[in-house]
């Protein structure tokens, strides 16, 4: 009785070697590297490999390997004083088109990696860095789709000669046409619906007006918001880029946030700063005809009254030459009397309209416009805060135009050269499609990291030898058979989380932890049931066997309730409280297979097979 | 080593009227705690934003607090944790300061005052709407487990069993709230993942004792439904107390060894042990006696299947 068949001990072989290879990864140390990428077009090739090489040795870096792989360039070094000369000097001779980044490489050798294996992917929390969870503000999105329209409808009926008695906006963004007769308001009708399909016209006749109510359609409106989070993304992606961080996380979260984490940022505040702005250029040309009403009076129709960042005002006409999205390059440069400047490359879209506008307009003024959205805090009267956005407008230069642009042209008047340079890197990277705000941070320091790491070992291994203790004196032989399944099943979260790649925080420590302390519960309702068969009577072996029987119904009904819990856990849960959820899933699944199967080959190893006057429990 | 040499025979089910006491008495003084004084939010909740400073050299918090005041953050809480090295700073939100440029902006303050700004040891921000949102989402996860619970246990007992173990979780997550509240300790977001961490553990406790009870339905016709529970208590007490001690060593590991991110969630995890350890025995079973379940109400099912698909009993030697 309780002898093994030879395949019960091949799956316990096969359990112990899986887990011992994935769980081996975590034993190499990560080491100082830098990481190169191409930034927009930029390709990373053989050449720039060379150039890396060059600088590095010049610099006289003492490098340990240098690799091309997957368009990255990884620099392996020995230690981070040479981590942080190499990023600097590569940053500085590399140029604009390329990131360098810092990063702590593994060393999983290549027979591992081979096979999939690779350490356990560590949250922010562990290893240090900035968590941001960004709220695309829709509302804007939806208003800046509206203007587009009531722009595009009243060139288009200008256009066919369709005269409108009167248009304006409604409150909830419809445009909103009144025409003189019938027939001109079906053949705006007509001409409206067949340009813009998205849009769905309400035709009305009231006191012999005819009026027509323009709507964008749900699906439009949410294509529109789908695209705008998409750009976002994207802009985030490439002004990441720009920052220079390894193994950025750019994520979409539900469908109107969008969460950034990036490893290693030290100071959060240059992350925010750099991320959130809105910031964007837009050109316009100064009304020179009406210039007498710049400071006061009536503004005509196709103008409209900016201010200098000192204040002075200025009248510029409405239509948008050009703005940032058609800017393909942008770098800080100086201008003629040695101040700060932006130079600018235009996308051939722009570059016509500025040659065109430009050629014309010699001897005009054309304005450059700064434009960046802000987010304020306004109080209701229920005394709830909430974050709107607000538009500033300022313009920085108005230079005369002596000469046709074209493709090139240099902005002065700005404050300074950090100015300067954030804004060539805010143009360089691409703007946002709508505004965002950060409506969570969670930043956890290098130091704090390292803590969070040596604590949370600390209190898995103190746990663990806890239990290890109590089970071996209360149940002996038995005791050590749970302690074996417990130290397996250990070694096997370990090779889960590795292999998965899921991400381990410091509440999924705790998981761990708080597993080590519930896998055992499965041992001791066998044990206790042994116990009790022993108590009733019955040989030793029957015990056993009756013990393991009667469990595992008991066993199984347990740890799947516990498993709901923890699955409406993961479920309803933010990065690292689904760290937990993920180790206690993964720790209650792998705790019933090494605390029934294996624990009963062992015990079978120990007892099966030969007569038995008692057992060790 | 045994925890007892014989079976015990305590009559928990006799004694219940004292536990139903006991445990009215603790849940009104929760519930009277929640409606007075609430709960003390942190930040993950009630939104702000909170820094972890540390510097080479002791600082006065009193130093920091005045030149924070007179900056524009008169509401910054600035206290030492861990040594007099070690500042943590807390910004309530206020109209005016409610995104997350406050912490640089608090930073680059005490970065030019005479104390300086140290090193960032965290930062921790939540806006406006997304503490309450959050809040709201764990409130029905929570919700959402113990109904995914109840389904569960209908569905492998019967229903009268599925209420008694909603009943003991509901009290468990009610009195472990409730002391939350009256020790005014802090409520955040890991503490609530502890709570469903608490339920998960609880109904473990509550599980095998059904289990067991359902069993001694089958084993013991004569005995009546009160008597069985009992012995079912009593079969499983080594049991139910030696998993709650191994359960409570690692969580005491956690709690001293841990740190001070993980003392609010081990704090909330010995709570509900032992609490979940004492409803599983005082709570659940006597519910499910008050609602009258017999014998039968378990007994039935068991007996259409046995025709069908178990021609053998599974638990009769």
């Amino acid at each position: 009785m309780n002898k093994n068949p030879t395949w019960k001990y091949l799956v316990l072989l096969l359990i112990v070697t899986f887990g011992v290879i994935y769980a081996s990864p975590n034993l190499y140390q990560a080491e100082p590297g830098v990481q190169v990428i191409g930034l927009r077009n930029a390709v990373v090739d053989t050449n720039t490999l060379e150039r890396t090489k060059r600088i590095l040795e010049t610099a006289g870096v003492e490098v340990k390997q240098i690799t091309l792989e997957y368009g990255k360039i990884r620099v392996r070094l020995t230690s981070e004083e040479a981590q942080n000369t190499a990023r600097d000097v590569l940053r500085n001779k590399l140029g604009n088109s390329f990131a360098v980044a810092a990063a702590d490489l593994p060393t999983t050798p290549s027979w591992l990696e081979s096979l999939g294996g690779a350490p356990m992917y560590l949250g922010l929390d562990l290893r240090g860095g900035v968590h941001f969870l960004m709220q695309v503000d829709m509302v804007a999105v939806e208003r800046k789709a509206n203007d587009n329209y009531y722009e595009d409808i009243r060139k288009l009926l200008r256009e066919e000669g369709i005269r409108y008695s009167g248009i304006n906006r409604q409150e909830n963004g419809a445009i909103f046409l009144r025409f003189k007769t019938e027939e001109l308001q079906e053949q705006a009708n007509a001409a409206v619906t067949t340009a813009n399909p998205e849009l769905i016209a309400t035709i009305r006749e009231s006191d012999g007006s005819f009026t027509m109510e323009l709507q964008l359609t749900e699906s439009a409106i949410s294509e529109i918001k789908k695209a705008a989070l998409k750009k976002n993304m994207l802009a985030l992606r490439n002004r990441i880029d720009q920052l220079g961080v390894s193994e950025p996380v750019i994520q979409q979260q539900g469908l109107d946030r969008i969460v950034v984490q990036l490893p290693g940022v030290k100071d959060p505040s240059v992350a925010k700063e750099i991320l959130g702005k809105t910031a964007t250029l837009q050109v316009h040309l100064v009304d020179e005809d009406n210039a007498a009403s710049t400071v006061t009076g009536r503004v005509p129709s196709g103008s409209k009254r900016f201010y200098y960042r000192d204040g002075r005002p200025i009248l510029l006409q409405k239509r948008i030459l050009f703005s940032g999205d058609n800017i393909v390059d942008a770098s800080v440069s100086i201008d003629e009397s040695g101040g700060p400047a932006v130079s600018i490359t235009l996308d051939s879209k722009g570059a016509n309209v500025n040659s065109d506008v430009t050629g014309d307009n010699i001897g005009n003024r054309m304005a450059v416009v700064y434009v960046e959205t802000l987010g304020e805090t306004k109080t209701d009267s229920q005394g709830n805060t909430r974050l709107v956005t607000k538009e500033i407008r300022e313009v920085i230069t108005a230079p005369v135009i002596r000469d046709q642009l074209g493709k090139r042209f240099i902005i002065n008047g700005l404050d300074g050269r950090n100015e300067a340079k954030d804004l060539a890197l805010l143009l360089r990277a691409g703007s946002l499609a709508a505004p965002v705000f950060i409506i969570e941070e969670r930043t956890v320091g290098p130091s704090l990291g390292a803590d969070n790491i040596e604590k949370g070992f600390t209190s898995v291994l103190y746990g663990f030898l806890l239990v290890l203790l109590f089970m071996v004196v209360f149940y002996r032989v038995f005791g050590l058979v749970a302690s074996f399944a417990l130290v397996l099943n250990l070694v096997i979260i370990v090779a889960v989380l590795s292999l998965l790649q899921a991400t381990l925080t410091l509440p999924g420590v705790a998981g761990m932890v708080l597993t080590v302390g519930m896998a055992v519960d499965a041992n001791v309702l066998i044990f206790e049931r042994i116990r009790e068969e022993i108590q009733a009577g019955a040989a030793p072996q029957m015990s056993i066997h009756r013990g393991y029987e009667n469990a595992f119904s008991t066993i199984i009904d347990a740890n799947l309730t516990t498993l709901i819990a923890a699955l409406v856990l993961f479920n309803f849960g933010t990065g690292p409280i689904q760290g937990f959820a993920i180790t206690l899933s993964i720790g209650i699944v792998t705790s019933m297979v090494t605390a029934i199967f294996v624990s009963r080959i062992l015990i079978n190893l120990f007892y099966g097979g030969r007569r038995l006057d008692s057992l060790s429990i | 080593m045994q925890l007892f040499k014989n079976l015990t025979a305590i009559n928990f089910i006799g004694h219940r009227k004292f536990a139903l006491v006991f445990s009215i008495a603790l849940l009104a003084a929760g519930f009277y705690s929640l409606f007075t004084q609430g709960l003390n939010y942190g930040i993950d909740f009630s939104g702000g934003t909170k820094l972890e400073l540390t510097y080479q050299q002791d600082v006065s918090v009193l130093d920091m607090r005045a030149t924070l005041a007179s900056s524009g953050y008169p509401e910054a809480v600035v206290q030492h944790f861990g040594s007099n090295k070690d500042v943590l700073i807390r910004i309530p939100l206020s109209p005016g300061n409610s995104d997350a440029k406050v912490s640089d902006d608090v930073v680059k303050i005490l970065a030019a005052s005479k104390t300086g700004s140290g090193d960032i040891r965290s930062v921790e921000f939540v806006g406006p709407t997304f503490g309450k949102e959050l809040f709201e989402k764990g409130i029905l996860a929570l919700v959402y487990a113990l109904i995914g619970v109840m389904i569960y246990v209908a569905f492998r007992f019967e229903w009268k069993f599925s209420l008694g173990s909603v009943a003991a979780l509901i009290h468990d997550v009610v009195i472990t709230v409730g002391l939350f509240s009256i020790f005014q300790l802090e409520f955040t977001l890991p503490v609530l993942a502890a709570l469903l961490a608490v339920i998960g553990y609880s109904l473990n406790d509550t599980i095998v004792v059904f289990d067991r009870i359902r069993e001694n339905f089958r084993k013991l016709r004569e005995t009546d439904t009160e008597e069985t529970m009992n012995i079912s208590i009593n079969q499983t007490l080594p049991r139910t107390i030696l998993t709650s001690l191994t359960t409570l060593l690692v969580l005491l590991a956690l709690y001293f060894y841990g740190g001070d991110a993980l003392n609010g969630f081990a704090a909330t995890l010995i709570i509900g042990v032992l609490i979940g350890t004492y409803s599983s025995i005082f709570v659940a079973s006597p519910t499910v006696l008050m609602l009258g379940a017999t014998a039968e109400d378990l007994l039935v099912e068991v007996v259409e299947k046995e025709g069908v698909d178990q021609p053998e009993h599974p638990y009769t030697p």
